[in-house]
């Protein structure tokens, strides 16, 4: 009876949708304030019948339902109540439960949040949320109910798949959904202004903290990703260029060119068609990653089940949300004013220049990550696209920009002081050369990679810059406005870039990885560190059994740390590998049990030495709370009244770019 | 030419330059690091002789995994049904890798014998990989190899 509630839930949460969507864009239309009226309260109703089916779906795991296909599918009785509940979100259908019901917690948030925004402008961005809901509600109900029943009801369901068994697996896809969701907001801020006609700088304002908090979720997502990939998968990777981390990869790449562009658009009033764009493109992005991982369409860790009909109707949404709001770009936008002009050297210009780089950069990875099906449909024959395409070209297209990253701040809006820029390049080209290269120096002399000299370099380069701007601020401004929440963010979200790329660059040139025969008691020099093997036993949890090795690490002699890896077996007999990992700020040593090799309890061991591997993800954290942080300046909230046109532009100091 | 105009033109030029260098680079890119994916029959009627590197599918044929003794080299041969190619790799195989089972090796030829730099196992004892399915469609068909479905690669 209860899931039969769940899926009533649905189908009210699918007419409060239908209410969102087209009576609000009617009355926006028609100037009719009733009509209008109605988006608020449906939203509201929507996403309570939506938080009632997600609670009925997870009331489901945790009371053992197995009448529920769902749940015979992705848990059993020996499965712990904490991963019974993250299966709701472990495959198909209940992810696109999840996703709906974020989608729903922004909307109610900015529904809340826009009181004070003009009628009909709120009126249109929540219709176009509907819109977006009742899409996914459709889809869900049509192609992928999460409350079919299974009749006779199994004694015991199956599993959750042993990969998703982990503490990353509870906030990966949720922290991802946020930031696909997120960029939402952006999008109906967007086609909302587009149908109104209402382009001024108001709307940009009040999309920024949106958009930043959106990104800041999907650094969150990625950042976790890659952690639990790194942790999981064994193999003592940080980042594959998997089909479905690249779809996660591109809107964020969108989403930070359009970080910047909305800064741009939002101070001098520039560059609006391109934020429009961009805005467009971001969620269009999250919309093609959601359904390129549900899909399966194409090879990959992540792809669940696949069912034609599901492929036909995400095609058709796709292209009804791409190519109805590039049709109403394209009728639009050639009206949208320009803004103030820029010189050659300014802001704007180093603003678009990296701009650009991003949207290359994303256009790069989606080429590469459809190429495979573009090839298929072409008949090249079944190609798969290599990580170092996406890797080289990553590097060379990002270099521009990191390259502009120092100079940024210092330049002004509209025209750049050229005797400024000419000093910052001297002081970072000499940081970087100097501190950069002698770090790099000492890094490279060890293994001889020039990724580590580079990373060393761009990192000092990077640094050097933020460093420099800080303290000009610290100079320059009056206590207490030094470092408003924008700039601030600005700040730290740089510094975040300076840290990832020591971790990117110094992990891949100086990590140690050696696969080993070992039997008991033998040992394997990796870096400065032996690691000696103590052989396996057996031990039991609560839904596996598992192969537990124990391998003692010295450094020239004294015992750094002993390193359990484990071999499970879980109930339905799927194997998993789980890596022992000694973390530390400096680097991690890492060990995975590959096989047993024959008698004489002799093991295949993957041993890593992985220096700086934290720092990649403690540069996404910093980015993170940088785009957190920027979004909370006070500038967002102060105008209660929407502005006809916005006020004086501030210093150019003060804006985080 | 008026100076605005010119500085246009100037813009305009370097946009193309830089779209053109772009796409260049990208072409080449692409082209370096395509993986063709190749039953063992296809090989053997010469087709891998064209690359560098590229991905070998099909099932690991039973009883004919071989480990050397003292190092992780193992040796085993990929069968489409129709025909078997020796293997060779050296390494830790991936958890699900099984005799019977679908396989994927990206590596090159080395006289008769396919020398693996990576091997990749299916990760579903039920599913193979969609592509491979597709590349071995025929020898499912007459020798029944396994069910074909959409399946996960890592």
């Amino acid at each position: 009876m209860i899931p039969e509630l769940g899926q009533l839930a649905l189908i009210l949460a699918l007419l409060m949708a239908t209410l969102q969507c087209v009576l609000p864009l009617l009355g926006a239309w028609r100037g009719n304030a009733t009509l209008m009226a109605v988006a608020r309260p449906a939203a509201a109703g929507q996403a309570v019948f939506v938080a009632l089916a997600f609670g009925v779906l997870a009331y489901a795991f945790l009371s053992f339902d197995f009448s529920v296909a769902y749940v015979a599918d992705n848990a059993n009785l020996a499965l712990p109540w904490y991963y019974r509940f993250v299966a709701v979100w472990g495959a198909h259908e209940g992810s696109l439960l999840l996703w709906i019901l974020l989608l729903n917690v922004w909307t109610v948030a900015f529904a809340a949040f826009s009181r004070h925004l003009p009628e009909p402008f709120a009126a249109r961005a929540l219709g176009v949320l509907g819109f977006i809901s009742v899409g996914f509600l459709l889809f869900i109900l049509l192609t992928s109910n999460p409350f079919t029943r299974l009749l006779p009801m199994p004694a015991d369901g199956a599993d959750l798949n042993p990969l998703l068994q982990d503490p990353g697996m509870i906030s990966h896809p949720p922290m991802l959904y946020m930031g696909y969701v997120g960029f939402s907001i952006a999008f109906a801020i967007a086609i909302a202004s587009l149908l109104g006609g209402e382009m001024d700088n108001a709307w940009v304002r009040w999309a920024r903290p949106w958009t930043n908090v959106a990104w800041g979720f999907l650094t969150l997502g990625i950042v976790v990703g890659s952690w639990w990939a790194y942790a999981e998968l064994g193999w003592g990777g940080w980042w594959f260029w998997d089909p479905v981390e690249n779809a996660s990869f591109m809107p964020w790449l969108v989403g930070a060119a359009l970080i910047h562009a909305q800064a741009v658009t939002e101070k001098r009033g520039t560059l609006r068609a391109w934020t429009l764009l961009l805005a467009i493109f971001a969620f269009a992005l999250s919309l093609l990653g959601t359904f390129l991982v549900r899909s399966g369409v194409l090879t990959s860790v992540h792809a669940f089940a696949s069912d034609p009909r599901r492929g036909i109707f995400i095609l058709g949404f796709l292209t009804a949300v791409v190519g109805g709001s590039l049709l109403i770009y394209s009728l639009r936008a050639p009206k949208v004013a320009a803004g103030k002009a820029f010189a050659t050297l300014s802001r704007e210009t180093l603003i678009l220049v990296a701009n650009l780089m991003f949207a290359a950069c994303a256009a790069m990875v989606l080429l590469g990550t459809l190429y495979p099906l573009i090839g298929d449909a072409l008949g090249l024959g079944r190609i798969s696209v290599g990580p170092p395409y996406f890797g080289f070209l990553f590097m060379l297209l990002m270099a521009p920009a990191l390259f502009l990253l120092p100079f940024g701040p210092f330049a002004r809006w509209g025209r750049a002081d050229a005797g400024e820029l000419g000093r910052v390049l001297r002081i970072v080209a000499l940081a970087a050369a100097v501190l950069g290269g002698t770090l790099g120096f000492l890094a490279w002399r060890g293994s001889h990679e020039f990724r580590a000299l580079l990373g060393a370099v761009a990192t000092v380069w990077v640094l050097s810059g933020v460093v420099l701007y800080a303290r000009k601020r610290w100079h320059e401004a009056p206590a207490g406005r030094r470092y408003p929440a924008e700039l601030a963010g600005m700040l730290l979200a740089h510094t975040g870039v300076g840290v990832f790329l020591a971790g990117a660059l110094l992990t891949t040139a100086l990590s140690v990885e050696r696969d080993v025969r070992l039997a008991p008691g033998e040992s394997v020099r990796v870096g400065a560190y032996d690691f000696r093997f103590d052989g396996v036993q057996e031990i039991k949890g609560p839904n596996w059994l598992a192969q537990q090795g124990t391998v003692s690490v010295f450094d020239h002699g004294a015992p750094v740390t002993v390193l359990h890896p484990q071999k499970r077996t879980y109930t339905r007999g799927q194997v998993q590998t789980e890596a022992a990992i000694r973390p530390g700020a400096v680097r991690d040593l890492y060990v995975a049990l590959g096989e047993p090799l024959g008698s004489g309890g002799a093991w295949a061991l993957r041993v890593y030495d992985k220096p700086f591997v934290r720092w990649i993800w403690s540069g996404g954290l910093l980015m993170m709370l940088g785009g957190f942080l920027a979004a909370a300046d006070r500038r967002f909230r102060a105008q209660r009244a929407p502005q006809p046109a916005p006020a004086v532009t501030s210093a150019p100091a003060e804006s985080a770019a | 030419m008026n100076p605005t105009r010119k500085r246009r033109m100037t813009l305009v030029l370097l946009i193309v330059a830089a779209v053109g260098i772009a796409a260049a680079l990208t072409v080449y890119a692409l082209q370096q690091n395509m993986n063709y994916l190749l039953t063992p029959s296809q090989v053997l009627s010469g087709q891998g002789a064209d690359y560098k590197t590229f991905r070998l599918g099909g099932m690991v044929k039973s009883g004919s995994l071989q480990r050397d003794a003292h190092s992780l080299r193992v040796d085993f041969a990929v069968t489409d049904g129709d025909h078997d190619l020796p293997v060779e790799y050296t390494g830790i195989l991936p958890d699900l890798f099984r005799e019977n089972q679908a396989v994927i090796a990206t590596g090159h030829m080395d006289g008769g014998r396919f020398v693996a730099t990576e091997v990749l196992a299916k990760h579903d004892e039920n599913y193979m990989p969609k592509e491979l399915a597709e590349a071995m469609g025929k020898a499912h068909a007459k020798h029944h190899v396994g069910a074909a479905a959409q399946e996960p690669t890592p």
